[in-house]
């Protein structure tokens, strides 16, 4: 295949995943009317930014509870003796 | 509990033994493609998981969703596109499905599995990158002379690249084994391309009056002309900790990374590379990973409020100085006095005097560093 068809055709499926980059949740509108408040003189420009804004700090906070360390105890042996002939323990 | 891993796993793409001894028997059949240093040092980052969650260079989704949403399509903080680039007759010559064995100094260092080739805009990389498309500017002047596209896919690591400093050198689970046998909850990461001055390190000390531990994380790599060498910067840190610093709070450990200059972006880039070495804050002071008048002087602190997930917490400072009426190393914020009184750490002053054989005053620098710098012959790169 020739090399401008195949970047082509990339290119159409990208531009494809860039239209669907949003998506509606619903609020109730008496809290969509306090966040539009509240904004108000913020660096926020919409309720959606805002919501966005807080809703991935939430997201993020329950992340770091659900994590677990990314070795066994047999790699802790491994490299503790690492550390130590280097001299860091 | 130290850091997880930005993207919750901390990625591994080394090749275990006897994969990578099957892989170099058949070396020669794979595509051959040759990396600079900066890229060969990309690909250890990925593969040890300084990148994480990156597996890979990027694809064009990737790509494009970290210049114009400095985010990952998985809504990630990430703000520095990890591309690799190659010319039109190289392009030519790979097709995505195929293994390409990229090679840095004639070593083979990594397999590129190959999913995407594809054709990007240089002026919007730029533009969105680095806010400018000045020539002047090192990381512009740098992308304007990539290859016309780009190549994505994950990689496998064969071979580290040479590595003059293996001795400094732990890796992102190397570092949390180490804080955790520190008993350190909470390790503060400091970035540093410089010999350590008094306000360096008056700024980590004051860093670490807050957390159980402090990660100096000296960034070794492509340098410019005039700068201090490599060589020279850990020996004058390591003078520097065994003098000053009490043992048990303070680590020293490389990270080999090609500077991009990026100011804010690449503010948000070295904290994420710091949490996945397991650090649970990061220090960010004035003008970080910028050059020239780009960016304004505490712009790398602003943009950190647009990642309330960033999930690591960034510590700012104040620019520090000596204040000749205060006798001590203030900054703005404790010290009333006027300008007159005040002495500038200039890292251009310092070079200066150390090249024409001056020992910076004892306000500026420690005498131990200083005489540790005066150790090497020529301490610039050439």
């Amino acid at each position: 295949m020739a090399l401008h068809g195949r970047v082509r055709g990339v290119f159409k499926v990208n531009e494809e995943k860039q239209r669907r980059k949003y998506t509606t949740v619903s609020i109730p509108v008496s809290l969509y009317e306090r966040i539009k408040d509240l904004i108000k003189d913020t660096g926020f420009k919409s309720v959606s930014d805002y919501v966005t804004y807080v809703l991935r700090e939430i997201v993020a906070m329950h992340e770091a509870e659900r994590s677990s360390e990314p070795f066994t105890e047999e790699d802790v042996e491994r490299i503790k003796q690492k550390l130590k002939a280097l001299g860091y323990l | 509990m130290i850091s997880r891993p930005h993207g919750g796993r901390l990625v591994n793409r080394v090749l275990a033994s006897k994969r990578r001894e099957r892989i170099l028997e058949e070396v020669d059949e794979f595509e051959r493609l040759n990396i600079d240093q900066g890229r060969a040092f990309d690909a250890e980052n990925i593969a040890y998981g300084v990148y994480s969650p990156l597996e890979g260079f990027m694809l064009e989704e990737e790509f494009l969703s970290v210049l114009d949403d400095m985010r990952l399509p998985n809504d990630l903080p990430w703000t520095i596109p990890i591309v690799l680039d190659i010319d039109e007759k190289t392009a030519a010559r790979i097709e995505p499905g195929d293994d390409v064995m990229l090679y840095y100094e004639d070593i083979p260092v990594a397999v590129l599995h190959v999913e995407e080739i594809y054709v990007y805009d240089k002026e919007r990389f730029a533009r969105c990158v680095f806010k400018t498309t000045d020539l002047a500017h090192p990381g512009v002047a740098k992308v304007f002379s990539m290859g016309k596209y780009l190549i994505g896919g994950r990689v496998d690591l064969i071979n580290d690249p040479p590595n003059p400093f293996e001795r400094y050198t732990l890796r992102p689970v190397e570092t949390r084994v180490l804080f955790r046998e520190r008993g350190w909850k909470t390790v503060v990461g400091f970035q540093t391309r410089n010999v350590p001055h008094l306000g360096h390190e008056y700024l980590q000390k004051s860093a670490l009056v807050f957390v159980d531990g402090l990660f100096i994380n000296p960034v070794i790599g492509r340098k410019k002309r005039g700068d201090f060498r490599d060589d020279v910067i850990l020996s004058a840190y390591e003078v520097l900790l065994r003098n000053y610093y009490p043992r048990e709070s303070a680590v020293l450990s490389i990270v080999r990374y090609e500077m991009r200059y990026a100011g804010p972006r690449e503010a948000i880039h070295h904290a994420i590379m710091r949490k996945n070495f397991g650090c649970t804050h990061f220090i960010v002071g004035r003008d970080h990973a910028g050059v020239g008048n780009y960016y304004g002087p505490y712009e790398a602190q602003e943009i950190f409020k647009e990642f309330p997930d960033l999930g690591i917490t960034p510590l700012f400072f104040r620019e520090f100085f000596y204040c000749r009426k205060c006798g001590a190393i203030v900054n703005e914020r404790v010290c009333p006095h006027d300008e007159s009184f005040r002495l500038r750490f200039s890292g251009t002053k310092i070079r200066e005097m150390i090249r024409s054989g001056k020992t910076p005053p004892p306000e500026f620098m420690r005498p131990e560093v200083a005489e540790a710098i005066f150790q090497f012959e020529n301490p610039f790169v050439e």
